[in-house]
């Protein structure tokens, strides 16, 4: 019973972004995780790749509200990671078959197809951000990312006054919507 | 509807999605919801786009604190990162004994002063004979380097690694004659320097910080773009992790500051400066212009701009002017590989990297981190 109490506290804190928890977790489990992608023609490099991203879809399942203990963050994070690194030993042809230990997962692929889409929407806002340039660029990361408030913005960025940055602020915006949603149409297709 | 109506409905959307209005505002607000269904279609879409922005801000956020945990643990050993590796393990003991090294190391240099001031003192005269040969050397060089400063402008150098004359040996069978830098793309060995620093090269070498050698051979090269891609093949090299740096797909921003390494000398030198155009010489679309200082050698050095991206690569300076540098743009470096990939599958696993692990670190640390990456081209 404390096992399972102190697993929710931990996805508590790892759905508020929380380092203690995030850092507990990670020291938990990285080590198993290494272990799959290094004895799997992995590198250390891709472990901590693999890794991390089986963490973040572990938040986002943290942050739906909708994760049920029906089985411990270790098996859950050795079951998305088992899948991550399939799916990119696969796409890289090196190997087909099956790894690792296939009877202590659950069944994830739902929560790694979702999170793969999302993954892809998180990155085309990345380089619609990037393609901006500044100071349209810090402009909206500050007040939309870092939840500054515009008076501290105009200051910051050496605007008159908050109504000129806020102005300025919606001309930014009206282009990053325009790019995002050309490349969400697009796809990924431009280099 | 000119621009400043949509700044200002978008303005009332904003406030009305994140409740800044007053109920009276409201009310009038959603009446106009109800019968302009082009506002209506304009705060459902500007919601949906917020809430993307916020999961986005907060999935940065998150990203970066499983970076700084794996930084952490993998320093204090409670995870067996990267740490496993040789040249890693090798890094963090040399800088846990930094400090006694550096200490050991000055001793070492004060007697070493002092041994050969009392040497000097006391042997006899015709010493001085050798001291200037060796020095006219120096000249024969400083020479040769102003001469092709006045007719090229590649910032290509000329290393002499011949033994100094006064030890008497005969030349070592490696001899460089020209020199730049270059830095890693890829951790298992792959460089990117500039086409004109390997020209006609008959060897390659490339010499990391700490004057380890590795040979080199050339796997890429394009003339025209001035980019050249080596790869490490010698028995002594480690695979490196990935670069700490990511590698720009865009254009930057003029009057953005960028920096750079290289080894205009001996020892890796830092620079840095401001990207002052966006084409290169002759209006050059290939590439850009930087105001930084740079010398002959520093040619293949990457430009990153402060989050730690590869901007470009230092390629040569305009003779008649100072602090007129041009860099080839970064994402020629993703075109070479592509390039590389169509005609090699064993390249197919190479990625670049388009996130940087060091964009929130101060300038120094970034280059503590960068510099083991940055190499010593010589060619012959």
């Amino acid at each position: 019973m404390k096992v399972e109490f102190s697993e929710k506290v931990l996805l508590q804190g790892l759905a508020r972004n929380d380092k203690k928890a995030v850092e507990a977790i990670y020291k938990e489990n990285y080590s198993t995780i290494q272990s799959l992608i290094i004895n799997n023609n992995g590198s250390a490099d891709d472990a901590k790749d693999i890794f991390q991203e089986a963490m973040i879809v572990l938040y986002e399942k943290a942050r739906s509200g909708s994760f049920e203990l029906n089985c411990q963050i270790k098996t859950y994070l050795y079951s998305v990671s088992r899948r991550l690194w399939l799916k990119r030993l696969q796409q890289s042809s090196r190997y087909g078959g099956d790894i690792g230990h296939a009877e202590s997962t659950v069944p994830v692929e739902d929560d790694v197809e979702e999170h793969a889409r999302r993954d892809q929407e998180f990155e085309m806002m990345n380089k619609a951000i990037g393609s901006l340039g500044e100071p349209c660029k810090s402009l909206l990361e500050a007040f939309y990312l870092q939840k500054k408030n515009m008076q501290e913005i105009a200051g910051n960025f050496g605007y008159t006054n908050a109504e000129n940055a806020k102005t300025q602020k919606y001309k930014c915006l009206v282009r990053l919507k325009k790019i995002f949603f050309t490349h969400y149409k697009n796809g990924q297709r431009d280099e | 509807m000119n621009e400043n109506n949509d700044i200002m409905i978008l303005d009332a959307v904003e406030r009305y999605i994140r409740g800044e209005m007053n109920p009276d505002e409201r009310l009038h607000f959603e009446n106009l919801r109800k019968t302009n269904s082009e506002v209506d279609q304009l705060v459902v879409e500007h919601t949906l786009f917020l809430q993307q922005m916020n999961r986005f801000g907060e999935w940065q956020k998150f990203q970066n604190t499983l970076n700084e945990v794996h930084t952490d643990l993998a320093q204090t050993g409670k995870i067996h990162a990267d740490k496993l590796k040789g040249k890693a393990k090798l890094v963090y003991l040399w800088n846990r004994s930094k400090r006694v090294t550096a200490i050991a190391a000055s001793i070492a240099g004060i007697t070493a002063l002092a041994m050969s001031g009392l040497i000097w003192s006391i042997s006899p005269k015709n010493d001085t004979q050798k001291l200037q040969a060796l020095s006219r050397d120096l000249d024969e060089v400083k020479i040769e380097q102003q001469h092709q400063k006045s007719v090229v402008n590649n910032l290509q150098d000329q290393i002499i690694t011949t033994p100094a004359p006064a030890t008497d040996k005969p030349a070592a069978p490696q001899v460089f004659k020209s020199g730049g830098t270059g830095f890693i793309i890829d951790g298992k060995g792959l460089l990117v320097t500039n086409a004109h620093v390997v020209k006609n090269a008959k060897n390659i070498a490339v010499q990391n910080r700490s004057g380890a050698i590795f040979n080199a051979v050339l796997v890429y090269s394009d003339v025209e773009k001035d980019l050249a891609i080596l790869k490490i093949e010698d028995q002594n090299f480690k695979p490196m992790a990935a670069p700490p740096y990511a590698f720009s797909k865009s254009s930057t921003d003029l009057a953005e500051p960028v920096y750079t390494l290289g080894y205009p000398r001996d020892e890796i030198v830092y620079g840095q400066g401001y990207l002052s155009a966006k084409t290169g010489y002759n209006g050059d679309t290939l590439s850009c212009q930087i105001a930084i200082a740079a010398n002959p050698g520093n040619s293949g050095g990457p430009v990153l701009n402060h989050e730690g991206e590869v901007i470009g690569i230092l390629s040569t300076r305009e003779a008649e002017s100072v602090g007129v540098v041009f860099a080839l743009q970064s994402k020629h470096i993703y075109k070479a590989l592509n390039d590389m990939k169509t005609k090699d599958s064993a390249y197919s696993r190479v990625k670049l990297s388009s996130k940087s692990s060091i964009s929130y670190l101060d300038r120094t640390l970034q280059v503590k981190k960068i510099e083991d990456y940055v190499f010593m081209v010589k060619a012959n």
